[in-house]
């Protein structure tokens, strides 16, 4: 039996205007119903197989990020929501933004938009399930284990020390400075 | 142990996860009916279930995960009392044992939802209690044994004589079962306010076992129900049957429509319904046998 | 006999040496450890032989002729009100005064004029007192062993008082002795003597530390005891002038006739409720644990308030469908549900432990009030489970606290690791209280079926809602002593050799009591209460328990058949099986993660970041419902329910008993 049959889900709020959050929420209404899919959005992140992150990864939150993310039992797959959680959208010059989720952990699926429609949320869901079928393939054969986010940090970074990305490197901080 | 006990138990623990999956289905797409949704399959908590086992096992210490097994164990141990015909007290005692090890697992983690589902869980079994060990006097009082093996070969229904008993015991249901107005402690529901306390630092598999431990609870908590209603007469299931089935749906609609309470509501309500249906029936049992 | 003579006096002996060895020595040590073990092998050995040598059915009759003793015995209850005189003037008590004299001069009265001089026997051995012997022996001298090394440590870490400990080991063997009386005597003026002497006893004990605070408790014992005493002095009165008996055992013959017994019986039930710190008497056992006295009130609990509860068992014959049954269940039931209410919400791991026994002790007289025999046999279950569970409780509270300078239960965080051996201790304690295979519960489930049997439906209820609160309180500590923090590693723990001398012994017989109790019960407690409830009095009209009752062999009497107890059996062995699963678990490789905080967890599980990014220390507390069952908010109503609810039906015994 697939586990996608079963998805469970955690969303996470970034550094977000709230736009895709309220549609995330909508995506659990009668309209959308993604329970019909055996979706649920559960709030803890060890019951979770799906985190979905909506908005930008700021100074504050990696940390919370990166915790809830290994907190969460395998196989599991992240859906970034929304362009803030794609890569840091509007608020991506912002002196506290690091950028998107990527920057901390380790993403599957992008679902573009501003904010993202919950089609394309239940779209990007039902991409992210076949994903986790297939980790969860792998990792029955003992092919598979998730990156933790130290280790994304030290792939992404060199070394794990430095794991912390300055946020944002641009004009703004320099300006302070000299302020 | 009787041929008809043996065959029971072995019905119940080969059964009763399908059962109470199937039935916990039911009462998802039931709810979804109710907000106007299409709902989930009727077989989605099986699948919710295999997932669980098909899942990485982390844990937060060394204990955590014994103690869930033991906690399933024993929930699973009081049922099979159960239908052996065994006594109704011990099965009640068994159930409490079983209780006292998922909260201890839930204290173990030492973190503040867990914890603070583990004291709510505490305080809901404070709650029904009463209820649950007044129920089995009920039985005792008019059928006169604690055997489930007697309380089923009596020749009157025993709700006739104790329907003060069985609206207690109807009660005290939606908080075992974890419905809504009672869902304290943890929920079945994806939010809830203690991001699903007791159960809250369990993961993969662990949270599996108490799961599992849930279903085979209920099939036991409806196998009470349907006993007020089980006599000599083989037609008498039909009957418990029926009880059952307007009784799951009597939870659903409860579920649907109360919002969850302050656990000194819950306190109060729960021992206010104990003193006065459970009492009043005692008393007035008493009296006539 | 021998024995019993040694049984009693040999305590008072070794009272009387340690008390002049105010100094703490090695010879001190080995005189007291040694005086307890005697002891403990006396009433084993005691036991023993009544068991194999004795008809104790019938019970054992000794010393009809006693004139000597009995001059004896006055001497030593005017001594016993000049000190307690000369105490109450020191402090200006003088109520005290009051009382001590309304319950000794007619004593010395009836001594000395020899009004109660009888030749029928005056100490008696039956089922029960050995029961009580083996309680009294073995938990008892195990206190006494323990004693020596805690009190020892309790000096060690509390040096502002004055180290009067010879002082201190040799009032607990006077206490030994006297409850040895206590218990083998049937002439109600001895029983008297004795119980006057545990009075004294626990006053002294109690004010051991001389703080006002212990001052103030221990007056509050005496004159709580000293009153209960007066009640039992007009017991005997009316008993010599008016029935023209002096034994407890002639008492009995009227069970048929209670009628004619009313005053009596009611008069020592009141003795019996103050002695076991009932309501509205409990405020003396909880002032004996918030007062600096460290064993004593371990013995207190364990043994002293057994006292009253064995003389509401001798006399539960007598009380089925009286006004004294009533007073005695309805006092008893509501102690068990209010003070297991009380319980919750106090985090002093003694004070838990002494509204536990309130509580549980109500259980029992409210077993004993009923007057049916299988009441009577779940009161006896109940009382020798107690004991032992208790006992072994207390002694690892304050083990803990001489480890670790605290007795509360919230600092207890953890203990699984940190002390295991301790935690190992607790939890059998903690389980036997309060979960099913162990010895309490099992009692509780006879207590249940006896008191729907008896038609005291008030009881039943009373005891359905008492075991719901009673679990929250246990488990609550329970989960204490199981949360593991991160990085928790063993420390050492300096309790002493001798006080592991006593609870591991201890630990060894709760749990051997719940695979051994079917024994206990088809050779001693079945055969007691088929004694004491024969022929006419044997009330039940269901027709289980008295077929049970009839079967001498192993079946168990009331609730619990042998089928109940094989499967318990089985659920007590998967118990046993658990921390040997628990090796096996891990050995399978599992992610270990970080214990869930909102993603706030600082890397340790003990701290999280705040919202200004600085760590926090996380701490878990227990409920305690303060502003629910508070004690300043539940005990004063109890406690006026209770007195008002004693007053009148004692006034409408004492009317009824006198002059009707």
């Amino acid at each position: 039996m697939k586990i996608s049959k079963s998805p469970w889900l955690l969303h996470y709020d970034g550094s977000s205007c709230n736009g895709c959050d309220i549609e995330v929420l909508a995506a659990t209404t009668p309209r959308f119903d993604v329970e019909r899919f055996g979706i649920i959005n559960t709030g803890n992140p060890r019951h979770a197989d799906i985190f979905l992150c909506t908005g930008g990864v700021n100074s504050q939150n990696q940390d919370v990020v990166r915790q809830i993310y290994d907190q969460m039992p395998d196989p599991k797959v992240v859906l970034a929501c929304g362009i803030c959680a794609c890569d840091g959208g509007i608020f991506k010059d912002c002196y506290n933004i690091l950028g998107g989720t990527d920057t901390v952990i380790p993403v599957d699926v992008y679902v573009p938009g501003c904010a993202v429609r919950p089609e394309a949320l239940i779209d990007g869901v039902v991409k992210a399930l076949k994903i986790l079928d297939e980790k969860a393939e792998k990792m029955k054969k003992g092919e598979y284990r998730s990156l933790t986010s130290d280790e994304y940090a030290e792939k992404l970074y060199g070394d794990p020390q430095e794991a912390v990305p300055e946020a944002s490197a641009s004009g703004d901080k320099e300006e302070k400075n000299a302020g | 142990m009787t041929v008809y006990g043996t065959v029971a138990v072995i019905i119940y623990l080969l059964c009763s996860p399908f059962i109470a999956c199937f039935m916990s289905g039911v009462d998802r797409v039931v709810t979804a009916r109710m907000q106007g949704r299409r709902g989930p399959s009727v077989l989605q908590p099986w699948y919710d279930l295999a997932k669980l086992f098909a899942k990485e096992s982390t844990s937060v210490n060394n204990i955590q995960k014994i103690l869930v097994m033991a906690h399933c164990f024993f929930a699973i141990f009081s049922g099979a009392v159960f239908f052996a015909g065994g006594d109704i007290l011990l099965v009640f005692f068994s159930l409490t044992m079983a209780e006292v090890f998922l909260i201890l697992a839930a204290y173990s983690v030492n973190a503040a939802y867990s914890g603070m589902g583990a004291q709510r869980e505490l305080l809901q079994m404070m709650a029904y209690e009463p209820m649950i060990l007044l129920t089995a006097v009920g039985f005792y009082l008019s059928v006169g044994s604690f055997r489930v093996e007697d309380i089923m070969s009596a020749s009157l229904p025993a709700v006739v004589k104790m329907p003060g008993f069985f609206i207690g015991f109807c009660f005290m249901l939606v908080i075992k079962l974890r419905k809504s107005p009672f869902d304290l402690s943890t929920s079945h529901h994806a939010h809830q306010e203690v991001i699903k306390g007791l159960t809250g630092d369990l993961s993969g598999p662990a949270y599996g076992f108490s799961e599992l431990a849930e279903l085979y609870e209920e099939v036991l908590m409806l196998g009470i129900v349907g006993l007020f209603f089980i006599t000599s007469d083989p037609r008498s299931f039909l009957a418990a049957a029926v009880a059952i089935v307007i009784v799951m749906f009597c939870m659903s609609l409860i579920d649907n429509i109360f919002p969850r309470v302050k656990w000194e509501t819950l306190l109060k309500a729960a021992w206010v319904v104990t003193f006065f249906a459970g009492g009043a029936n005692l008393v007035i049992l008493s009296f006539i046998s | 006999m021998p024995v019993l003579a040694f049984l009693i006096l040999f305590p008072f002996a070794v009272a009387f040496i340690l008390f002049f060895m105010k100094k703490d020595s090695k010879g001190r040590s080995v005189i007291a450890t040694g005086g307890a073990l005697a002891e403990l092998v006396a009433a084993v050995c005691f036991a023993a032989d009544n068991f194999l040598h004795h008809d104790l059915t019938m019970g054992t009759y000794y010393l009809s002729e006693t004139h000597t003793a009995d001059m004896v015995i006055a001497a030593g209850e005017l001594c016993l009100m000049l000190l307690v005189f000369s105490q109450a003037i020191k402090h200006h008590k003088y109520y005290i005064l009051f009382l001590s004299a309304l319950g000794t001069i007619p004593a010395l009265y009836l001594d000395l004029t020899g009004i109660s001089e009888t030749s029928s026997a005056h100490l008696k051995v039956d089922h029960l007192t050995v029961i009580m012997v083996l309680i009294v022996g073995i938990v008892g001298s195990l206190i006494c062993i323990y004693a020596v090394g805690y009190i020892r440590d309790y000096h060690h870490h509390h040096t502002e008082y004055q180290d009067r400990s010879g002082y201190f080991l040799s009032m607990l063997f006077v206490f030994l002795g006297a409850m040895m009386g206590l218990i083998s005597s049937d002439n109600l003026s001895w029983m008297y003597f004795f119980w006057e002497i545990t009075s004294v006893c626990s006053f002294l004990l109690i004010g051991y530390s001389k703080t006002p605070e212990a001052v103030t408790n221990s007056f509050r014992a005496l004159w709580m005891n000293l009153l209960g005493g007066c009640g039992f002095m007009a017991a005997i009165v009316f008993c010599v002038c008016v029935m023209e008996i002096t034994n407890i055992s002639q008492l009995l013959l009227f069970a048929t006739i209670p009628a004619m017994a009313v005053f009596p019986v009611a008069m020592l039930s009141f003795a019996a409720l103050t002695k076991s710190a009932q309501m509205p008497f409990c405020r003396w056992l909880l002032g004996a644990m918030v007062a600096p006295t460290p064993t004593s009130a371990l013995l207190h609990s364990a043994t002293m308030v057994k006292a009253g509860v064995y003389l509401l068992l001798r006399l539960s014959p007598m009380m089925y469908g009286t006004y004294t049954g009533i007073m005695v269940t309805v006092i008893g039931g509501f102690t068990f549900f209010a003070a297991s209410l009380l319980a919750i919400t106090v985090s002093d791991g003694k004070k838990i432990l002494a509204y536990s026994t309130i509580s549980n002790l109500g259980l029992i007289t409210a077993a004993a009030g009923c007057g049916i025999s299988e009441a009577v046999w779940a009161g006896i279950m109940l009382l020798i489970f107690h004991a032992v569970t208790k006992s072994m409780m207390f002694m690892s509270v304050g083990a803990y606290e001489n480890s670790t300078g605290s007795r509360d239960v919230e600092d207890m965080h953890g203990m699984i690791v940190r002390y295991p051996k301790l935690a190992f201790v607790m939890t059998i304690g903690i389980f036997g209280m309060s979960v099913v295979p162990m010895g309490m519960c099992v009692a509780k489930w006879a207590a249940l079926k006896a008191f729907i049997d008896s038609g005291y439906v008030y009881l039943t209820l009373f005891l359905c809602f008492g075991s719901a609160s009673t679990m929250f309180y246990w488990i609550k500590w329970l989960g204490k002593i199981f949360s593991v923090s991160r990085e928790s590693r063993k420390h050492e723990d300096t309790v002493h050799r001798s006080e592991w001398a006593a609870i591991y012994p201890l630990t060894f017989t709760a749990m051997l009591l719940c695979l051994v109790y079917p024994i206990i019960s088809a050779f001693v407690v079945n055969p007691y209460v088929q004694t004491a409830f024969n022929g006419s009095l044997n009330r039940l009209t269901a027709p289980g328990p008295a077929d049970d009752l009839a079967g001498s062999g192993p079946e168990l009497i009331a609730a619990i058949s042998t089928e109940d107890f094989v499967i318990m059996g089985v659920m007590l062995i998967c118990m046993c099986i658990l921390p040997l699963g628990m090796k096996y678990v891990n050995t399978v490789q599992e992610r270990r993660v970080l214990s869930y905080m909102s993603g706030f967890n600082t890397g340790n599980d003990r701290s999280f970041y705040d919202s200004q990014g600085e760590e926090k220390e996380q701490f878990l507390s227990n409920w305690y419902m303060n502003e629910v069952f508070g004690e300043k908010k539940l005990l004063r109503p109890c406690l006026m329910l209770t007195s008002a609810f004693l007053i009148v039906i004692m006034t409408a015994c004492t009317i009824g008993g006198l002059f009707i």
